[in-house]
C-alpha cells in the first residue's frame, strides 16, 4: 500500500483527532459498557434500584477497593453452571446456530456461486438484489414469517390445495420455523462473501482441470472448493456467531419450551429482574463466542488489507 | 460472453424468489379485507386508513425517524474518521485494538450489546430515554459505516491525492477538497444504511430505553408477540417500502462513487 503519511515521525494535531475521537467513543460505548458486565456478574442481586448490591464505592477511597475485592461473589456463574436450564440453553443455542450455518452454507453456495458465474455486466445488480433485504426491516421480515406459517397461512393452504397434506401442519411454536427465520434473514450474509471469494476466482484453472480430463464435479470439488475456504470461513462466522446470540427469531417463530441463550439473557433481565445472572449468562455467552470472533476480526483485517 | 447453465439460472432464480416472496405476501395481504388471514376479502386499504388514527403508533414512527436521523448522522462522521484512521494512517499505537472494536460489534449478539450498553447508562445514572437509545444505535451503526468508507478508500487512485500535495496542498486541505467530494457518495450510502440499521433496530432499542422514548420496532413487536393483527402488516408494508426506497437510493450512489475517481483498469 503507498501511503504518504507512515514516513512521518510525528502525527499532527489533526491525524491524532481523526483517529482519537472514533477511538474515545469506541473505548467509552463498547469496551468499558463490557467491564461493567463483567463487575455486575460478580455482584449479587439485590431488592434495590438498580437491582444488584455496588461494587466499588469510589468515595470511600482504599477501603472501597479492598471491599471490591473481597465482595466479589462467583455465586452467579455456580448458580449458572448448577440449573441446567442455563446449560440447556446454550446448548440449544450452539446446536440451532451450528445446523443453520450448515443448511445457510448449502443454500448460500449455489446462489453465489451462479452470480458469479453470469456475465460481470449483470453481477452487481443481482448482488444488490440479494443484499437488499439485508436493509429492509429485520423485525418485518420475521413478521412476514409469522403471517406465512400460520396454522390458516398462506403455505398451508397452498400445500392443502396441491394435497401435498391432508392436515395442516403446525410451523410455529416449533425449531423448523426458527431455522426457517434464521436461513432466510442470514442468507445475504452468507451470499455476499461466498461471492467475494468466487467472483475473484480464475476460471482458467478450471479450463486446465477440464483440458486435463477432470469431469466438471470433480473440478469444483478438487480446484473450486478448496479456492473459495476462505469465503466459506467468513461467511459461516458471520452467520454463526450471531445467530447464537438471536433473540427476535425464537422468541416470534420458536417454542416456548427450551429457550435459545438470548432469550435467556432477556428473560433474565426483563422478566425476573436478576441483573446480575442476566450478565454472568451475557459474560458466559462471550467467552463462549470469544474464539470465533478473534478469527473473523483476523479474516476481516486481513481481506481488507489485501484488497 | 459467458453462458449461464440452467443450474445455476436455477439457483438464482429460487435463491430471489425465497428473499422476496415473504415480504410480497406480506404486502398482499396488508390490502387484505378480511381481518382474517385465511379469508381473503378482496382489495382494500381500510388497513392504511386505521393506522392514520392510531396516535401512540405515529409517535413511536417520529420517534424512530429522530432517533434514526441523529444515529445516523453522528455514526457516519465517527464511522468516516475511523475508515480514515484505519485506511490511511498505517501502523499507529493500539491499530489493532482500534481494529478489533470496528469489527466486534458486526458480528456481537444484540442482547449482549443491548445489555452492555444499559448497565453503563446505569453505572453512570443517566436518564434512559431519546438519546440513550440515540448513543447505543451510533455506536452500533458507526461501524457498519466505518467497514463501507474504508472499503471506498482502499479503492481510491492515490495519484490524485499526490497530485494536490505535489502542487502543495497540504494534507487537510487535500483530504477537503480531493478525497472528501470523491468518497461523498460512498459517505451518503453509508448514512442512509446507519439510517435504516437505526430505524430497525428492536433489541438494543428495547434494553437502553426509557420513559416516552417507546421506538416504532418496539412498538410493533409488543403488538406481533401475540399473533399476527392486519394493522401491523400495513405499517411494515409501508416501512418496507421507505427502507426499500431508501436502499435503493444508496445503492445507486455507491455505484455513482465506484465511477468517480476510481484508478484506471488496465483492460
Amino acid at each position: 500500500m503507498t501511503d504518504t503519511m507512515t514516513g512521518q515521525p510525528k502525527r499532527s494535531r489533526a491525524q491524532r483527532l481523526v483517529v482519537g475521537i472514533p477511538y474515545a467513543w469506541l473505548l467509552v460505548f463498547f469496551l468499558v459498557p463490557f467491564l461493567i458486565v463483567l463487575k455486575i456478574s460478580l455482584s449479587q442481586p439485590a431488592v434495590a434500584q438498580p437491582p444488584y448490591t455496588p461494587l466499588i464505592e469510589l468515595s470511600a477511597g482504599w477501603r472501597g477497593v479492598t471491599g471490591f475485592l473481597t465482595g466479589l461473589s462467583f455465586g452467579n456463574y455456580t448458580l449458572i453452571g448448577s440449573d441446567p436450564l442455563y446449560l440447556l440453553s446454550l446448548v440449544k443455542s450452539v446446536e440451532i446456530a451450528a445446523f443453520s450455518t450448515l443448511l445457510l452454507l448449502a443454500i448460500g453456495y449455489p446462489i453465489a456461486y451462479g452470480i458469479a458465474r453470469t456475465p460481470r455486466r449483470i453481477q452487481t445488480a443481482l448482488m444488490t438484489l440479494v443484499m437488499l433485504p439485508f436493509w429492509t426491516a429485520f423485525l418485518i421480515r420475521i413478521y412476514a414469517w409469522m403471517n406465512i406459517l400460520q396454522r390458516d397461512g398462506p403455505l398451508n393452504q397452498l400445500l392443502t390445495a396441491l394435497h401435498i397434506v391432508n392436515a395442516p401442519p403446525i410451523w410455529l411454536a416449533a425449531d423448523t420455523a426458527v431455522y426457517i427465520g434464521i436461513v432466510y434473514s442470514y442468507l445475504p450474509f452468507m451470499v455476499l462473501p461466498l461471492y467475494a471469494t468466487l467472483e475473484k476466482l480464475d476460471e482458467s484453472l478450471l479450463e486446465a482441470a477440464a483440458n486435463l480430463g477432470c469431469r466438471r464435479w470433480k473440478a469444483f470439488w478438487l480446484v473450486t472448493l478448496p479456492l473459495s475456504a476462505p469465503g466459506v470461513l467468513a461467511g459461516a462466522l458471520l452467520c454463526f456467531i450471531p445467530a447464537v446470540g438471536e433473540f427476535v427469531i425464537p422468541d416470534l417463530l420458536g417454542g416456548s419450551q427450551a429457550p435459545m441463550i438470548g432469550q435467556t439473557i432477556w428473560t433474565e433481565f426483563f422478566g425476573n429482574k436478576d441483573w446480575p445472572a442476566a450478565a454472568a449468562v451475557a459474560v458466559a455467552l462471550v467467552c463462549l463466542l470469544v474464539t470465533p470472533i478473534i478469527v473473523f476480526q483476523h479474516q476481516a483485517m486481513r481481506a481488507a488489507e489485501r484488497d | 460472453m459467458r453462458k449461464v447453465s440452467a443450474f445455476n439460472l436455477a439457483a438464482i432464480l429460487i435463491g430471489v424468489a425465497f428473499l422476496y416472496l415473504p415480504i410480497a405476501v406480506l404486502v398482499i395481504y396488508s390490502f387484505n379485507a378480511s381481518r382474517l388471514v385465511a379469508v381473503w376479502g378482496g382489495w382494500s386499504t381500510r388497513w392504511y386508513a386505521e393506522l392514520a388514527g392510531d396516535a401512540p403508533l405515529i409517535d413511536s414512527a417520529l420517534i424512530s425517524i429522530r432517533v434514526a436521523l441523529v444515529a445516523a448522522t453522528a455514526s457516519t462522521i465517527l464511522g468516516t474518521l475511523a475508515a480514515v484512521a484505519l485506511v490511511r494512517f498505517g501502523r499507529f499505537r493500539g491499530r489493532l485494538v482500534f481494529a478489533s472494536m470496528i469489527y466486534a460489534p458486526l458480528v456481537m449478539p444484540e442482547v449482549i450489546t443491548g445489555l452492555s450498553m444499559l448497565l453503563l447508562f446505569v453505572a453512570v445514572s443517566a436518564d434512559r430515554g431519546f438519546w440513550t437509545v440515540a448513543i447505543a444505535h451510533t455506536t452500533m451503526a458507526m461501524c457498519f459505516v466505518a467497514v463501507i468508507v474504508a472499503a471506498r478508500l482502499v479503492d481510491f487512485d492515490m495519484n490524485l491525492e499526490e497530485a494536490a500535495m505535489d502542487l502543495g496542498a497540504p494534507p487537510l486541505r487535500t483530504f477537503l477538497t480531493v478525497t472528501l467530494p470523491l468518497i461523498l457518495p460512498a459517505i451518503a450510502a453509508a448514512w442512509m444504511l446507519a439510517f435504516a440499521l437505526s430505524l430497525d433496530d428492536l433489541v438494543i432499542a428495547s434494553f437502553t430505553t426509557g420513559p416516552g422514548a417507546t421506538t416504532l420496532p418496539i412498538r410493533i413487536y409488543s403488538e406481533v408477540r401475540l399473533g399476527v393483527k392486519p394493522e401491523m402488516n400495513a405499517v411494515c408494508s409501508i416501512m418496507v417500502g421507505g427502507v426499500g426506497l431508501a436502499v435503493i437510493a444508496a445503492s445507486l450512489l455507491t455505484k455513482l462513487s465506484a465511477a468517480r475517481g476510481a484508478p484506471a483498469r488496465s483492460p
